[in-house]
């Protein structure tokens, strides 16, 4: 097969005919319903651990506290922690709660959920920082409209009751406003 | 000097979980593992044929070795010889045989290169190199790989 | 072509599970160490690439969180690959002789324990035509090994030689896993694991990772005494179709010593060989000369943590040299299934 050498091709040094499909000559009958797709599902199991950090954040949920890590160089605070500092690259290993109030620095208004828990359309996801952390955390908000929430708007945790508590994000059902005035967009800088 | 390792000291804090990760693939097939998976739903294998003239199955779009685009399907045996193979005695999730069997290379009749597939065998013992092995079909062909349930000994376990 | 050279090597103690840690927490403490111990900084790195693969711990977006133990704000220059690092520092060589970067910091790392990583492994493999029968790696390479001792290329005695020898040398190994080795009869006495392999011809599961630290010219000569110039380095692959290969050869092995100029003699050499058969079709695509030392470290029979197995091999020859226990050496990397990619890489002392 020829390949008109002025066509623009993606990639130029490619063999001719690499981008062309053969079409086979088939000697025995296939049919009218050739095979075209196939479904092959791959499903692994694992025994997941989510290390040190991770396990104590998780643990503090459980008693409806936010443990954030702090940075040994910067100071700053980082949750949910995964043992080390994003920005230096040294471990964590001073424990500080953070929140539970918090800050919206960024949001969206969802309006086709996918997932076993979204809730119901329109909502809003959003990132949360809690007093005293560094960055933010993912959740979606409650007991609002969705086209009045905004940047700066101050925010705290709704939790799941004592008795469903277990060491998961799931224990936070959803962030909902509280009655404090906004922060300032440039004072999130850096944070957002 | 290994790299001083973060101490475990509150190791007994550690949270285990089960995860169970699951990739819901839905591949197309393409005009050559189209045909080859096609065929094997109607109790056929194909081969296809490279420039040197190999017939090499299962078949590729390519040529192993030059890249070429083949064309050229042709039909082989369901029957053939076992090139290699080792003994799978744990079987896992997933495995066409749920008993322990051989893991096996087979060059089918009329093919040059041999297919990944499993051999019903007793034990290590009744699988050799050069034995002769059939095809058992599966019950309900989808049009996969798993339309070949494994291969028998021919003439039964040696 | 400019001069690279390894200047620093770090490896964690390789070990069967390190449950307690996530990977960032695993990785955190070998990048310091490659770093603390030539005086280095992130500041001073040019260039990061890492290998891994989010299968084995199924950990998604492994190596963007294990990013956090570099130090990756403000943003750095970065990469990855989803194979062994030695191809990371594959890419970091590459980096640094276009001369985007002076310098390179290559990591790979794997935490297999939370996963069936003989099963894992079958996701690698032809989608169509094989990954449905879900074969185990171990069975896997005992197609190989079947076919080089029908064809008389080994015998089974060799194989618990290979066994014996690696695990013997992983004595002095301080980051080995499994260290010692019964005698080679009474090796050869333990039932098969998997026709024809039994459990000495395999490599153990590990947890675990390294760093190495690249650098050219006279940033390596300001660093340390003594770098471990890369004088030769290129990787091969073989075709995917195992059924279409002679298992008995590994001919992307020969190509990849051929470019990377393996010639004349070696003081050492490390080969990734994670099962015992492996090792001699290794040895045969790279052609050394008697009287090499053979895997001081004891390769990938002694500790086999995927997607550092093969680093480990170029960082075990560099910390040789580096240490001025040897002059010029050998590493060879591996990824795939039976030894379908291959890396050489020809490391070397002086100025």
């Amino acid at each position: 097969m020829s390949i008109d050498p002025s066509e623009d091709r993606s990639v130029s040094t490619l063999p001719e005919g690499l981008w062309t499909q053969p079409v086979p000559s088939v000697p025995v009958d296939l049919g009218d319903d050739p095979v075209q797709r196939q479904v092959v599902p791959a499903s692994m199991r694992y025994d997941y651990s989510p290390g040190l950090a991770t396990s104590r954040f998780l643990r503090g949920l459980a008693e409806k506290r936010i443990l954030g890590e702090r940075c040994p160089e910067t100071g700053e605070v980082y949750v949910p922690p995964r043992g080390v500092s994003p920005v230096s690259g040294l471990r964590t290993t001073e424990q500080v709660e953070v929140g539970p109030k918090a800050t919206i620095t960024s949001f969206c208004v969802v309006h086709i959920g996918f997932g076993v828990n979204a809730p119901p359309t329109p909502f809003v996801s959003a990132l949360f920082l809690p007093d005293g952390a560094a960055v933010s955390l993912y959740g979606t908000m409650g007991e609002i409209a969705h086209d009045e929430v905004r940047i700066g708007m101050r925010v705290e945790p709704v939790w799941v009751d004592d008795a469903d508590l277990t060491t998961s994000m799931e224990n936070i059902r959803y962030w909902r406003p509280i009655d404090e005035p906004d922060v300032p967009a440039e004072q999130l800088k850096g944070h957002m | 000097m290994a790299a001083d390792e973060m101490d475990g000291a509150d190791s007994s804090e550690l949270l285990r979980a089960p995860l169970v990760i699951e990739y819901p693939f839905n591949r197309t097939t393409g005009p050559v593992v189209g045909a080859f998976v096609t065929a094997l739903r109607n109790r056929t294998v194909l081969g296809i044929r490279d420039t040197s003239g190999r017939v090499v199955c299962p078949p590729v779009e390519y040529d192993p070795r030059t890249g070429a685009p083949l064309e050229e399907l042709v039909e082989v045996g369901d029957a053939g010889e076992i090139t290699s193979w080792s003994w799978v005695p744990e079987v896992r999730e997933g495995q066409p045989l749920q008993t322990p069997h051989a893991l096996a290379l087979i060059r089918l009749d009329g093919a040059d290169t041999s297919l990944l597939h499993v051999v019903d065998a007793p034990g290590p013992d009744s699988v050799a190199t050069g034995a002769r092995v059939r095809i058992r079909w599966a019950d309900e062909p989808t049009g996969a790989i798993t339309d070949i349930e494994c291969f028998e000994l021919d003439g039964g376990a040696s | 072509m400019r001069d690279v050279a390894i200047v620093s090597v770090a490896q964690s103690r390789h070990r069967r599970a390190a449950t307690e840690l996530n990977e960032v927490e695993m990785i955190q403490p070998v990048i310091r160490q490659a770093l603390d111990q030539i005086g280095a900084s992130i500041a001073d790195i040019g260039f990061t690439c890492s290998g891994s693969s989010d299968y084995l711990a199924g950990q998604a977006f492994s190596f963007v969180m294990t990013l956090d133990a570099v130090g990756a704000w403000p943003p750095i220059m970065e990469s990855h690959v989803e194979m062994d690092g030695a191809w990371a520092l594959y890419e970091a060589w590459l980096k640094i002789q276009t001369g985007a970067a002076d310098t390179a910091l290559v990591y790979s790392y794997s935490k297999a324990s939370p996963g069936d990583l003989p099963r894992v492994m079958s996701r690698m493999l032809d989608p169509y035509y094989v990954g449905p029968l879900w074969p185990d790696s171990v069975a896997y390479a005992g197609l190989q090994a079947r076919a080089m001792l029908d064809a008389g290329a080994i015998t089974e005695r060799q194989m618990a030689e290979v066994a014996h020898r690696n695990r013997e040398a992983a004595r002095s190994n301080p980051h080995a896993q499994v260290v010692g080795s019964a005698s080679v009869d009474e090796l050869l006495a333990a039932p098969m694991l998997s026709d024809p392999l039994r459990v000495h011809d395999c490599p153990p599961i590990s947890d675990g990772g390294v760093a190495v630290v690249l650098a050219a010219g006279d940033r390596a000569r300001a660093w340390v005494d003594r770098p471990a110039w890369i004088r030769g380095i290129d990787h091969r692959i073989d075709g995917h179709q195992i059924g279409a290969r002679d298992l008995t050869t590994a001919p992307s092995v020969a190509i990849a010593a051929q470019h990377a100029g393996v010639e004349g003699t070696f003081d050492v050499a490390e080969v990734h060989a994670p099962f015992t058969h492996q090792e001699q079709l290794v040895l045969d695509g790279l052609g050394l000369d008697d009287g090499v030392q053979l895997n001081p470290s004891g390769g990938a029979l002694a500790a086999n943590p995927m997607m550092a197995a093969g680093l480990i091999r170029l960082g075990e020859v560099a910390t040789r040299i580096l240490d001025g226990s040897v002059g010029r050496g050998v590493a060879h990397a591996t990824a795939g299934h039976l030894l379908q990619q291959n890396l050489v890489c020809v490391l070397e002392g002086g100025d």
